[in-house]
């Protein structure tokens, strides 16, 4: 029998909240954000874009910005060194503008110069002469063939049908509707930064820059510079937020490109304005759908038309239409479908990664027509949604089965178990009306309602995608380093794996190295993949190291390795006596374990979308309670509950946070934020008109935890970063409707979509 | 004062002399560029996330809506001044005890309107706190652990002054 | 550019005379953002925030008139005495922006701006406030209603500083409203300031009289002179009824001039004023 440890001293272990290793530099503001950065004899980066949706560029004149003192370098589409265009999936994307501008913000050069005011000047001095072209700006439009390409790659990024099972299965039942979702910006507040510092030689950059994925961005960036891709060594600056807007290519190249030049270190920084345009957006969507259910309000079939309009170039915007088409049927038993998607090219803004990648568009549509359903079937939202769970081992309308667990009808009745608000008082505080300060309201115009919305997520990359990441661990004398490329963007990653390494190794202090490309790829922090990715490939190499770690103590103690356990911080002899501190089992050793995990592998869809091309599903429910002042259409949204399937809380407090952050986006999403655009000119580029949710506007979010552990996912959890913002939209208009009697259809909801 | 002279600013008891800037620049900037005190940051430049928040003769306020050169003869305050030896105040403390930070880029300007807050009102109601923060987006907690943080302060201070 | 920093409002105007066509700066709200944006370059710029002059109210017993210096921030107006004497301007206050801003923002620059959408420009419109403007040459008067001549212009002439607005508190209630998008931090969709003065100091005699003036609903604040009129004017017993306050709304928002723009449109606009209108007359007539 072994032996008993006496230390009963809490541990970071896997299960706790332990708390963020870097929260105490940025509580004090000396975390190095990306725009933090600086070094010695720099010069400031700026990039001069198209004030036009759609242009032919006639011809680009620099001479008066050279001669403004104070500018260093000026560089155009004429002095990129390697390949001209970039991209995620297809490299359709110019670094620089040359014979068309397509979109309205495309780079078309940059200037390095001695202080960002300088800069300023030499954009106002670059003098590009236009030819003006009509936008194509409806994306219905750039489905018609007879519409000229806006691009080589012609105007449609992508088509996917999803045909199975009856194609003519109906039902009593038949309810559609079509449903539109506005431009959401992922609205980081740590703009794009970056400081790229040249080789003495001129061969190589170090580029610090905040981004999700360091090796992509490398890939991509050696060869737009004509480098070997161990030349372009990128190190993770800190990261001031990211959603999905970082996944791409912006200031990269063009940072690194200007130090090459000068010779000098370059600092680059987007302001709120260029930020909106320098990044990709969320999807705007048209969605018809059409379902079929019986008398009782259970699926028979799903119909859909999708159309996102993935603006001017190309992004990942394939990918976000795979997960709109395959999610079509929500976290639902279905055995038919007829799903037709598009994704097509505009000059309207280019859109691309943001949380819940085409599964938010796809989700608004299925939960708004469940409420269809109910209604027709003369049930409630909630048994319509009981009726129709999902379960373990059902099948996707691509034809896989869901072997990840599925507890849908479980969330729904754990949120449903949660308490509701109490009533609006009879005398209420200003501030807690719809309105707010603004005072607009009094009680007698406020009409509360419920609404409820239930999603299913894929976690990590799809169709065949090979994605893997890779974690070095160390153990010597007593402490641990994990090296990993990891991106932490306030996730908590960096939180995370120190809780696996003291869970495997039995140590307490744990060393993260920086984040760079010195390791091998940790693929992107998106898709609610990090935890279940990054942390396999930390768990996979702790793992090895306890193994050279038994090893060594078995081969010391003449113990068989296959006994030794790892206790507290502690090794022991799980059958003896042996109980040794894994500091001193470790005192002038050194065990390194390198590891890649990978998941396992996925499926193309073939021509009726049918396939095994995800990986892993989460689960979410969410109940809404609005006050609505149905006079003026204004909306406060008092309370969302919900019950999230994570499979385990690796960390609860990081979970609550990512459950609480979440719901406030989809909030945004659901009556707030929109990216306006007219004719591809956005309207509204700055956070006086793009509504963020304040203080005030957060609800109060009762959670639940689901925790039925994914027995595929190497620690037992599910991502959890996507689903918060997922079906909490649609349950706020849904409780809207509820509230207005009103048949709402479009997200964000206005105030006038409401009361006129 | 004109392009090239030297001013001096008085931040967190201190004085910095700005010396070699262009006379339009704000607060923000100063602070940032000029006086290697990154704490407070910039997101939108026009006063409407409260990132760059400093406390200006007892006010709290966007130091990017601040011109620098203005603000000769005040009082400046900023987050690296909370905890100068690097203690960390309560406030602070209870943002990282109750995960109030994740990616952090909104962190000081909370921290600064926080501070203020409770500098003013040493018991706020759930609506005083929401109302004294609503001028500091956070994009990435949806503000839950940011109020479940203040709530811990002023327990424990009400607590300690018992 | 250069930075002027004077220590009275007499070395401002000294200033000011030298520099004609200087901007002033208090506390930097618009002025900063047009800067930080490239959109001004001003070659000089004259801070006035620390110049204790502007930085005062009063009310004089006597004829229940209040001055309010240009330079008082609005986080000041939300609470105290300046708040009990006119809770309109409390109200329209504690709207404007984010604390932040109001700790930095004053009636000089909504004045100074004069933008459609500034919060506290109804408030001096419904109260008929003076604004008072110095100059190296002396001091004068002129109505809110004459100083605003357009969107973003008014009637200070170079070599002039506002110091000051007053108007006479008014003797009933007096309320204010805003529409935004979200609870906090929001540009004005429409809003609107009414006041209600009740007439003769005898109970039997009461003949109330309103004002109503609404914001960011016209190339400037729209006073709603018809609707008043027409109000002031109906049989006292009529005034409160259900079926008036609901007509006053709809007056109101005919007098309105609103445009569509990204923020909003033109149709939920004028709706807008009307519920608003109406909301505040109701509250006005119940007290």
């Amino acid at each position: 029998m072994s032996s008993v440890s006496t230390s009963t001293r809490q541990r970071d272990v896997l299960g706790t909240s332990a708390l963020r290793p870097d929260g105490g530099a940025k509580v004090q503001g000396s975390f190095a954000f990306s725009s933090d950065l600086w070094a010695e004899n720099m010069l400031w980066g700026a990039t001069l874009r198209s004030p036009h949706p759609y242009a032919r560029i006639i011809s680009i004149d620099t001479t008066a910005a050279w001669k403004i003192a104070g500018v260093e370098t000026i560089i155009t589409h004429e002095d990129v060194p390697g390949q001209l265009t970039y991209g995620l999936i297809s490299s359709d994307q110019p670094v620089f503008a040359k014979d068309f501008v397509r979109y309205m913000g495309e780079p078309i050069a940059a200037v390095a110069a001695d202080h960002p005011e300088t800069c300023r000047r030499a954009l106002a001095a670059i003098v590009v002469e236009y030819e003006v072209l009509t936008p194509l700006a409806d994306g219905e439009r750039a489905l018609d063939p007879t519409v000229a390409p806006i691009h080589p790659d012609g105007n449609v990024i992508r088509e996917l049908q999803i045909i199975r099972g009856d194609q003519s299965a109906t039902g009593p039942i038949v309810v559609e509707g079509t449903y539109e979702l506005g431009i959401q910006d992922q609205a980081f507040l740590g703009t794009e930064a970056a400081l790229a510092l040249p080789d003495h030689d001129g061969k190589g950059v170090d580029v610090y820059v905040a981004t999700q994925w360091l090796h992509e961005d490398q890939k991509q960036m050696a060869a737009c510079l004509n480098l070997p891709v161990d030349k372009v060594r990128l190190t993770l600056g800190g990261v001031g937020g990211a959603f999905g807007a970082r996944e791409d290519i912006s200031l990269q190249v063009h940072c690194a490109l200007l130090a090459l030049r000068t010779s000098r270190p370059i600092k680059m920084q987007y302001g709120r304005e260029e930020s909106f345009f320098g990044h990709v957006h969320r999807h705007p969507a048209k969605i018809w759908m059409r379902h079929h259910a019986d008398a009782d309000g259970r699926i028979i079939r799903v119909e859909s038309r999708m159309l996102l309009d993935g603006g001017a170039y190309a992004s990942t915007s394939s990918a976000v239409l795979t997960n709109a088409a395959t999610h079509a049927q929500g976290p639902y038993k279905c055995d038919n479908a007829t799903v037709y998607s598009y994704a097509v090219r505009t000059n309207n803004p280019p859109c691309g990664a943001m949380r819940g990648f085409g599964v938010v568009q796809a989700c608004f549509a299925h939960e708004s027509q469940m409420d269809k359903i109910a209604a027709a079937a003369r049930i409630s939202p909630v048994e319509v949604r009981l009726r129709n769970a999902m379960e373990t081992g059902d099948l996707l309308i691509t034809g896989q089965p869901v072997e990840s667990v599925a507890p849908v009808a479980r969330c729904i009745r754990e949120t449903a178990a949660l308490p509701m608000p109490d009533e609006l008082s009879p005398t209420p505080d200003p501030l807690e009306l719809p309105g707010g300060s603004g005072r607009t309201a009094d009680r007698q115009h406020i009409k509360r309602g419920i609404g409820w919305g239930v999603s299913i997520k894929n976690i990590m990359y799809s169709e065949g995608f090979d994605d893997y990441s890779t974690a070095r661990v160390t153990l010597q004398d007593g402490v641990v380093t994990l090296k990993f490329a990891t991106s932490e963007v306030g996730q908590g990653f960096v939180t995370l794996a120190p809780q696996i390494a003291r869970t495997v190794l039995g140590v307490d202090q744990i060393l993260i190295d920086p984040m760079d490309t010195s390791i091998g790829s940790a693929g992107s922090t998106s898709a609610s993949r990090q935890t279940w990715m990054s942390g396999g490939a930390v768990d996979g190499a702790c793992r090895l190291v306890r193994e050279r770690l038994f090893e060594r103590v078995g081969q010391q103690h003449n113990i068989d390795p296959l006994r030794l356990a790892i206790d507290r911080t502690d090794v022991v002899d799980t059958m003896g006596d042996l109980r040794i501190s894994v500091a001193e089992a470790t005192l002038g050793q050194r065990f390194e374990e390198t590891f890649e995990y990978h998941h396992r592998p996925t499926e193309d869809l073939d021509e009726n979308g049918q396939g095994n091309c995800h990986v892993a599903f989460a689960f979410v429910a969410h109940r809404a309670v609005v006050d609505v002042d149905t006079e003026l259409g204004l909306v406060k949204v008092v309370q969302v509950a919900t019950a999230q399937d994570i499979g385990r809380a690796l960390n609860p407090l990081s979970v609550v946070g990512q459950i609480e952050g979440g719901i406030a986006q989809g909030l945004g999403l659901a009556v707030m934020e929109e990216i306006i655009v007219d004719n591809g000119r956005v309207q509204n580029p700055s956070f006086t008109d793009y509504l963020l949710p304040t203080a005030l506007d957060a609800p109060v979010v009762v959670a639940s935890f689901v925790e039925e552990p994914d027995p595929q996912a190497p620690l037992g959890a599910k991502g959890v970063g996507e689903p918060p913002c997922i079906s909490v939209t649609p349950a706020i208009v849904a409780a809207i409707r509820d509230a207005t009697g009103k048949d709402l259809s479009r997200v964000p909801v206005r105030p006038y979509d409401i009361c006129l | 004062m004109s392009e090239h002279e030297i001013y001096t600013l008085r931040i967190n008891g201190d004085e910095h002399h700005v010396k070699d800037a262009w006379i339009g620049e704000s607060l923000l900037y100063v602070l940032r560029e000029r006086l290697g005190l990154p704490g407070a940051k910039g997101a939108c430049e026009q006063g409407e996330c409260g990132s760059c928040t400093v406390v200006l003769d007892g006010d709290a306020v966007c130091s990017c809506l601040v011109l620098a050169a203005s603000a000769v003869g005040s009082e400046i305050a900023t987050v690296e001044g909370l905890s100068p030896d690097g203690s960390l105040t309560d406030v602070q403390q209870a943002f990282i005890d109750e995960g109030a930070v994740q990616c952090g880029f909104c962190t000081p300007g909370l921290i600064m309107a926080v501070h203020h807050l409770l500098d003013h009102n040493t018991t706020p109601t759930e609506l005083e706190v929401k109302e004294a923060l609503s001028g500091n987006i956070c994009r990435c907690t949806g503000y839950g652990r940011i109020f479940a943080a203040v709530d811990k302060v002023v327990s424990v201070r009400l607590g300690a002054s018992q | 550019m250069t930075v002027l920093l004077p220590t009275s409002l007499d070395e401002a105007l000294q200033m000011l005379s030298e520099h004609p066509s200087a901007d002033l700066l208090t506390g930097g709200t618009d002025l900063m953002v047009e800067v930080n944006f490239n959109h001004r370059k001003p070659t000089t710029v004259i801070a006035l925030r620390q110049l204790a002059e502007l930085h005062t109210w009063s009310i004089d017993q006597q004829t229940q008139r209040i001055t309010i210096g240009a330079g008082v921030p609005y986080a000041e107006m939300e609470h105290g005495p300046l708040a009990d004497a006119l809770p309109c301007l409390a109200e329209a206050a504690r709207t404007v922006g984010s604390p932040q801003i109001r700790a930095a923002g004053t009636l000089g620059g909504n004045l100074g701006t004069c933008s459609p959408a500034g919060d506290g420009l109804p408030v001096l419109s419904a109260l008929d406030a003076t604004i008072h403007l110095s100059s190296q040459s002396g001091s004068r008067e002129i109505s809110f209603h004459d100083f605003m001549t357009g969107p973003k212009r008014n009637a200070r002439q170079p070599g002039e500083i506002i110091t000051s607005v007053s108007m006479n508190i008014p003797t009933g209630w007096q309320g204010y409203a805003k529409v935004g998008v979200r609870n906090a931090m929001v540009i004005s969709v429409a809003s609107a300031c009414l006041v209600i003065d009740s007439g003769s100091n005898s109970k039997d005699n009461d003949q109330p009289s309103v004002r109503i003036a609404l914001g960011s609903v016209g190339p400037t604040i729209i006073r709603c002179r018809e609707t008043e009129n027409w109000w002031n004017n109906l049989p006292n017993a009529e005034k409160r009824s259900a079926s008036v306050i609901q007509e006053f709304g709809v007056r109101a928002g005919q007098e309105s001039r609103p445009i569509d723009d990204h923020r909003s449109t033109a149709e939920y606009r004028r709706h807008a004023i009307s519920v608003l209108s109406s909301r505040l007359l109701h509250r006005g007539t119940q007290s």
